[in-house]
């Protein structure tokens, strides 16, 4: 045991005062992770205040039939643009992209009103539009309807009628039972994908200088002869690639609660905030994975000849538990025992889960941590027992 | 004292060493003599429990390396040719390391850093990063590292391979000190000079086997040969290698 802590120390100590192993660890994630994570909700925020929030300028043909209207409109921040088209014209213009939505007052229009007649209008947009004409037509039909609406409440109290009794026989109301921080998971499902990323990258340098590095130096003979099994020191190295995976986690972690306060997502009913004690809940599920990572990318390293050689090859093993983690929020997947036991992706639902506000099922939690602390456990041993190997000496 | 006897290993199909034998006293240095390839550093990394040997056995004050290999590692100081240190500690924490090891406590092993340190004349070294160290100064880095838990017994592979001339007469010197305290030393080199300089016994290693084994008078008679490159080309069978 004291050879293992022996081991554990000097590797800890020594890369500290690496600058690439200290970049990658303690700067990497920590620095990119919370800049990635705000960009994407900025851009997100500002995708929604740009469809909404900007002035939509609506072409009509005979505005001036339908004055108070063209004023509701305008009051609503749509402006009016009077032009004189026939209907041809207005499929061509849609059609070549020229315009997205047209309106068309009919010149019988002001007529029928008048009468208290319903009065036809034409709306003409490209429904297969998405690049704003779909919305662009929502938008301007939603505030003619409240709109028409509001007159024909006025016209009902009018003639000495109660309108809620006579227009309101069916009500739907709308229970939205997404809470403000449930809609906010889509764009923070990114969340537990950087820390993830950034735990098993804050380690994978230290990994590599344990093992490929530790040969391609020629240090490793010397220390393979230290009286005592060869496990032992492997364990120790495993145990402070573990350490910095850790650090690196918390670190990022960190920096995502702190760089969320500087997101202003409140006006769009949507709230980020990670609390202290949502922050330590997050890495406390997520932190028996760091032990599957080291001894991941301690094995997979131990088979490279050379520091190059290992860089490539623990890179693709990285992205093995972390890729799944980019798709997995555009599948519609469950979480199930067998997810549970299934490291990364486990502690994928385990974060979302508690970013929602949820509380993770007591029986997920045992199986997650039993999972991956099981998995990591039979990793070290076989780094254990590649190190038992002659051919370990290269 | 080294003692092995009939040891042999196969790498797949190539015999790289087969039955050497041989015995190393206290108090005196034993060379092993060969050209590249003989299967010196094979059989001295079975000696230093990196290697399990296929047959035969190597007893190390009695310990054997394929019963009690941890036995054996506390008994010997081993310097291979590759000795590298660890570029960010400085050479004390590359010492105290090892020491740490070797079990050895803080306050244990900074006194033993001290002795180390002016018997191999570490002086001003002791507290620079490893990082920049030249040869010579890696070399006796390396060296108070291996020796840094007392060990009776040194086995040596290389050791002045890429090493300065100044550098070569210091480790010299410091062999022959460690002679007269009573070490066992092992050492490999295919350099004539070297071995005659120093080794007391002289093991002669081709092909795997042992070719001759002896003090260097005795070799010489052995052969027939006044000088002892001709005495070791003629018990080699061949100069190819050897300089």
């Amino acid at each position: 045991m004291r050879g293992i802590f022996t081991v554990f120390r000097k590797e800890f100590f020594e890369n500290l005062r690496d600058r690439r192993i200290l970049l990658s660890a303690l700067v990497f994630g920590p620095v990119l992770g919370p800049l990635m994570l705000t960009g994407i909700l900025q851009l997100s925020v500002s995708y929604g205040e740009a469809a909404f929030e900007q002035e939509l300028k609506l072409p009509v043909v005979g505005a001036e039939y339908a004055p108070n209207l063209m004023a509701v409109l305008k009051s609503q921040n749509i402006k009016v643009e009077p032009r004189k088209l026939n209907e041809q014209q207005i499929r061509a213009a849609i059609a070549a992209r020229e315009l997205q939505v047209v309106l068309r007052v009919p010149p019988e229009f002001a007529e029928r009103w008048s009468r208290s007649e319903p009065a036809a209008l034409q709306l003409f947009a490209d429904s297969s539009d998405q690049f704003g004409g779909d919305a662009s037509a929502t938008r301007v039909s939603r505030v003619i309807n409240a709109y028409g609406r509001q007159v024909a409440q006025t016209r009902l109290l009018l003639r000495g009628i109660d309108p809620t009794s006579m227009m309101a026989t069916v009500v739907i109301h709308d229970i939205d039972v997404s809470t403000p921080s449930s809609r906010a998971i889509f764009a923070l499902g990114m969340l537990s994908y950087l820390v993830i990323f950034a735990m098993l990258f804050g380690g994978m340098y230290l990994a590599i200088d344990a093992t490929a590095g530790e040969r391609e130096r020629g240090s490793l003979e010397s220390l393979l002869t230290a009286p005592m099994p060869r496990y032992h020191l492997i364990y120790g190295k495993i145990a402070a690639t573990a350490a910095y995976m850790l650090i690196s986690m918390a670190l990022t972690l960190v920096a995502c609660a702190i760089a969320l306060q500087y997101v202003r997502m409140e006006q769009f009913g949507i709230s980020v905030s990670m609390s202290a004690m949502t922050t330590l809940k997050l890495f406390a599920v997520s932190a028996p994975l760091a032990l599957f990572g080291a001894g991941l990318l301690t094995v997979v390293a131990s088979f490279t000849r050379s520091f190059r050689e290992a860089q490539s090859y623990l890179s693709f093993a990285i992205s093995l538990p972390t890729l799944p983690l980019a798709f997995i929020g555009l599948l519609r997947v469950e979480p199930s025992p067998l997810i549970m036991a299934t490291p990364s992706l486990s502690q994928h639902f385990l974060m979302m889960q508690i970013l929602r506000g949820e509380t993770p099922l007591l029986t997920d939690l045992m199986i997650s941590v039993a999972a991956s602390l099981a998995i990591g456990g039979i990793l070290c041993w076989i780094a254990g027992r590649l190190y038992e190997r002659e051919a370990i000496l290269g | 004292m080294i003692r092995v006897e009939g040891l042999s290993k196969k790498f797949g199909k190539v015999e790289a060493v087969r039955g050497v034998s041989f015995k190393a006293d206290d108090g005196r240095i034993t060379g092993l003599l060969g050209p590249n390839g003989a299967g010196k550093s094979t059989t001295l990394r079975m000696l230093a429990t990196l290697l399990r040997p296929d047959a035969g056995d190597a007893l190390v004050d009695g310990q054997s390396v394929s019963v009690d290999p941890i036995a054996v590692r506390r008994r010997i100081g081993v310097l291979s040719h590759a000795s590298g240190l660890y570029p960010q500690l400085t050479a004390r924490e590359n010492i105290v390391y090892f020491a740490e090891l070797h079990g050895l406590d803080r306050r244990q092993a900074e006194a033993r850093v001290a002795e180390l340190a002016s018997l191999l004349d570490l002086g001003e070294i002791l507290d620079r990063k490893s990082k920049g160290f030249s040869q010579g100064q890696r070399l006796k880095t390396a060296l108070a590292r291996s020796l840094v838990h007392s060990p009776r017994n040194l086995i040596l592979d290389e050791p002045t391979n890429g090493l300065d001339v100044m550098a070569v007469r210091n480790l010299r010197a410091l062999l022959v000190r460690l002679r007269e305290q009573g070490h066992c030393i092992v050492f490999s080199s295919h350099v004539m000079q070297e071995v005659a300089l120093l080794c007391d016994e002289v093991v002669v290693i081709a092909q795997g086997r042992v070719a001759a084994e002896g003090t260097i008078e005795s070799l010489r008679a052995q052969a027939g040969e006044a000088t002892l490159e001709d005495a070791f080309v003629k018990l080699i069978g061949t100069a190819e290698g050897l300089n």
